[in-house]
């Protein structure tokens, strides 16, 4: 008889504020999530292709000789777009464990994987890239794949009290 | 030479990212990026194994791409660790415990054939 109940007791402070609070905890929870995923996405995409860009100028550095490889390495490095392409991977890899601390792995890769559209349609706009039919099709999957995956809960396991430290 | 490389970008992927997952879960929720916040991070993730064997993965699979990419285009290289998505979930799942279901199932496998047709 829950009806009955609830006709009982119209005013009931405690529960009638709860829902709300619970609810305000777990948006501002998934807020800075998705802020974080954000971030993640852009400095990946900067990133990868700053680094395209730099290799590309340098050359092939597969070579049969390790002298030889590394010292291709070590030309890599004095290319601007190298040195920009790692610092921003650098951002990228501390923003994505941020991220993983917070979110599902299963969440974290479908849903960034936005990357890769924003990627070839940069390589497509500023390198000049050809984007064909099927690379078309693949764009509009992952699209598909980061519009499923958002859908779903971004955490599905427990916080333990030795991880709130 | 490019799909050697290629597997082993997949499979250190997929080594990093589960143990970084397992890590970073043991280490707690990251809760702004502010500079001290992430400082305080790094310092803890220097005493987790989880994410130092993580990183051990990703450096392998970084210098993997540097090669990859010196002799073929961002278009080919990214796309090309697609075989990682499906594995990764199946670890997700019954390694890290998430809570997988066909939504996931779902978005995995159509990022996976996303970046198969993205690499034509």
């Amino acid at each position: 008889m829950p009806q009955a109940k609830l006709n009982q007791f119209p005013v009931m402070p405690e529960t009638s504020t709860q829902p709300p609070a619970i609810t305000n905890l777990r948006s501002s929870h998934t807020r800075k999530t998705q802020v974080l995923v954000l971030v993640v996405i852009v400095s990946n995409v900067v990133g990868n292709v700053s680094l395209s860009h730099g290799m590309g100028q340098v050359g092939s550095i597969l070579s049969g000789s390790v002298l030889e490889y590394l010292k291709a390495f070590a030309r890599a490095l004095e290319n601007p777009w190298t040195i920009l392409g790692i610092c921003v991977l650098i951002v990228w890899i501390l923003t994505d464990l941020a991220l993983l601390s917070r979110a599902d792995l299963s969440f974290v890769l479908p849903v960034t994987a936005s990357a890769y559209v924003l990627v070839a349609l940069g390589g497509h706009f500023l390198l000049h890239e050809h984007i064909s039919g099927l690379r078309w099709a693949g764009i509009v999957l992952i699209t598909g794949g980061v519009i499923l995956a958002e859908e779903t809960p971004d955490r599905t396991t427990q916080v333990t009290s030795e991880q709130q430290e | 030479m490019k799909w050697l490389l290629v597997a082993i970008i997949a499979l250190c992927n997929t080594l990093g990212d589960v143990l970084n997952t397992a890590g970073m879960k043991r280490q707690g929720e990251v809760e702004d990026l502010r500079p001290r916040t992430l400082a305080t991070m790094v310092s803890r993730i220097f005493r987790n194994p989880f994410v130092l064997g993580g990183f051990a993965a990703m450096a392998v699979s970084f210098f993997a791409l540097l090669s990859l990419l010196s002799i073929t285009t961002v278009s080919f290289a990214v796309p090309a660790t697609a075989v990682s998505y499906l594995l990764e979930t199946l670890l997700a799942k019954y390694v890290l415990k998430e809570d997988v279901r066909w939504r996931r199932w779902a978005a995995a496998t159509l990022v996976a054939f996303g970046v198969v047709l993205l690499s034509f």
